[in-house]
């Protein structure tokens, strides 16, 4: 998604045909109202109803146990998934780019799966994988005395099955383009895989994993129909987030809802933006 | 990077690795849910999606989803034309917000719908009923699959050379002819490939249909809302049957997607 911000700065004469007409007019007027009353109002609402009843009331509302529990579930189950997700995306991407292997197709066209499926399907796909009564959760259970599901394990799994794609999709370009002659020359001289890797794949590649990483994050925060099927939204045990923010609106309990949306919007946009910075960061010292 | 067979043990361990976490991952849920829905034959599977609660939801999803993906179209086209070809005080800060559906909880958009339209709400006398209702079922769905069409077609378009325009405008083409028969046919492609995405996004919207549609039998239940009606009653088999079915036209998105994917750009 971030990726595409980048090809913006472009002008050229047909600026000048094309925009002095009234027919260009209608056209950015009906762009400009459209991202308005569908992006800036709703932001414009999260923003006031969080805050109308003053700081205090916004602060007693989220320092409530409840909500730092289900805030601080959100943060940590999509920040381990960032994090198992940024290694085995760029693993993946190496590996459907290296080798040969039976499947391979099978699997690269899989890759967009959770894309693809309602995210809600994907929490009923778990259900019947790890759910207590299956093999493989009961296993868990009795052997392991681990609970995968309606426990924070399956936020986790539901998250990870969600977050694939992204890495991979923005590694496999970098990856592609990678310059076969600096690794050719790596290896001519001696250096083994490893070190090949490490020291010229790795550098080139580490901005795309991280950026990967962060909106994989970013969208898992917020996720709400796996997880409220997986996770079985225990308040102060198995609640996220979503999942108390929409508990209180069914509730009808709006200022916790909505000084809880204001603190998790802001968590999102904050990483989004520090997925802008790294690429535009990235873009600058491509040049250089 | 050139393609190889695996030569070492390094290699294959990696390889084993990446195939045992795809495997788990991707292909072992698929399968579950399959044994699970068939596991009395295909008969109570046909029977169960056959229900009249069952088809109202898909008639609602499919009308969702296209409308959502029609308006999408047309207006995500003109976003991304105006975001790329015009140069307007504002245009870095729309362009930025472009992303923002992608990324808030889809709850939150329910609940500011509420806070909008509901019974209390900012705009209580707005004519259009859009809590409980629909029409406001649309307006979220049109909101989480915002980004995909422009964000598909912005980059196209930026790339366009100009001559050929420049040519065809100078040889006295009018806009409009010079958009259908030079800007379009380029950029074909991309919106395809968006109007694809949000299909698939906007199918698969939950959240804020439910919070703002109430889920009501038969009204405002949608396909996916259905499903989770149906776990929540505990009644698996209808659950597990629009499951499959929806993974099934998740499939057929999947492999739209894959003949429609951009090539991996280069210099991006």
């Amino acid at each position: 998604m971030a990726q595409a911000a980048a090809p913006l700065e472009r002008q050229s004469l047909l600026a000048d045909v094309w925009s002095p007409r009234l027919s260009s007019w209608g056209l950015r007027a009906s762009a400009v109202i459209y991202l308005t009353v569908l992006i800036v109002v709703p932001l414009f609402v999260i923003g006031v109803e969080g805050l109308r009843n003053g700081l205090d009331s916004f602060w007693t509302s989220v320092t409530r146990p409840a909500a730092i529990s289900a805030v601080w579930l959100s943060v940590w189950t999509a920040g381990v998934m960032a994090i198992i997700n940024t290694l085995m995306g760029t693993l993946t991407a190496y590996v459907l780019l290296q080798y040969r292997f039976p499947g391979k197709r099978l699997l690269d066209s899989l890759i967009d799966l959770p894309f693809a499926i309602p995210t809600l399907v994907t929490g009923v796909m778990l259900v019947l994988l790890y759910g207590p009564q299956t093999a493989i959760g009961g296993f868990f259970e009795r052997e392991l005395g681990v609970r995968v599901l309606f426990a924070p394990p399956g936020i986790v799994l539901a998250l990870l099955f969600l977050g694939y794609p992204f890495v991979i999709r923005a590694v496999q370009p970098v990856l592609a383009q990678l310059d076969i002659h600096q690794q050719e020359a790596a290896h001519t001289l001696g250096a083994s895989q490893w070190t090949t890797f490490r020291r010229i794949i790795l550098p080139a590649l580490l901005p795309a994993m991280i950026s990967g990483g962060m909106l994989s994050f970013a969208r898992a925060l917020g996720e709400f129909g796996s997880i409220v099927i997986v996770a079985g939204n225990v308040p102060m045990r198995s609640q996220t987030g979503a999942v108390y923010i929409y508990g209180q609106v069914e509730g009808g309990n709006m200022g916790a809802a909505s000084a809880v949306s204001l603190v998790m919007l802001a968590i999102a946009l904050a990483t989004t933006l520090g997925v802008d910075f790294l690429y535009r960061w990235r873009w600058q010292h491509a040049r250089t | 990077m050139r393609e190889r067979n695996v030569n070492s043990w390094a290699g294959g361990l990696l390889l084993g690795v990446v195939l045992l976490y795809a495997a788990a991952l991707l292909f072992a849920p698929i399968f579950a849910l399959l044994s699970g829905a068939f596991r009395d034959g295909i008969e109570p599977v046909l029977n169960a999606l056959t229900t009249p609660d069952a088809l109202a939801a898909l008639r609602l999803t499919a009308t969702l989803a296209i409308s959502a993906a029609l308006i999408n179209a047309i207006l995500g086209l003109i976003c991304a034309w105006v975001l790329v070809r015009h140069e307007f005080p504002g245009r870095r800060f729309f362009n930025a917000l472009v992303d923002l559906p992608f990324v808030v909880s889809p709850v939150i958009v329910g609940y500011v719908m509420i806070v909008l339209f509901g019974r209390m709400g900012w705009l209580k006398d707005f004519p259009v009923q859009l809590a409980f209702s629909v029409e406001g079922m649309l307006l979220v769905t049109v909101f989480v699959s915002l980004p995909f069409v422009i964000r598909e077609v912005q980059p196209t378009l930026a790339a366009l050379t100009n001559e050929q325009e420049e040519a065809a405008y100078t040889l006295g083409a009018s806009q409009w002819l010079t958009f259908r028969r030079i800007i379009f046919p380029t950029i074909r492609h991309a919106l395809t490939y968006g109007v694809v995405l949000t299909l698939a996004r906007a199918l698969g919207e939950f959240g804020a249909i439910a919070v703002i549609g109430g889920g009501v039998q038969g009204a405002t239940e949608t396909a996916t809302i259905y499903v989770f009606r149906s776990m929540h009653d505990r009644n698996p088999i209808s659950a597990y049957s629009m499951a499959v079915l929806l993974g099934l036209i998740a499939v057929l998105i999947l492999v739209m997607m894959n003949k429609l994917r951009p090539g991996h750009r280069k210099g991006h």
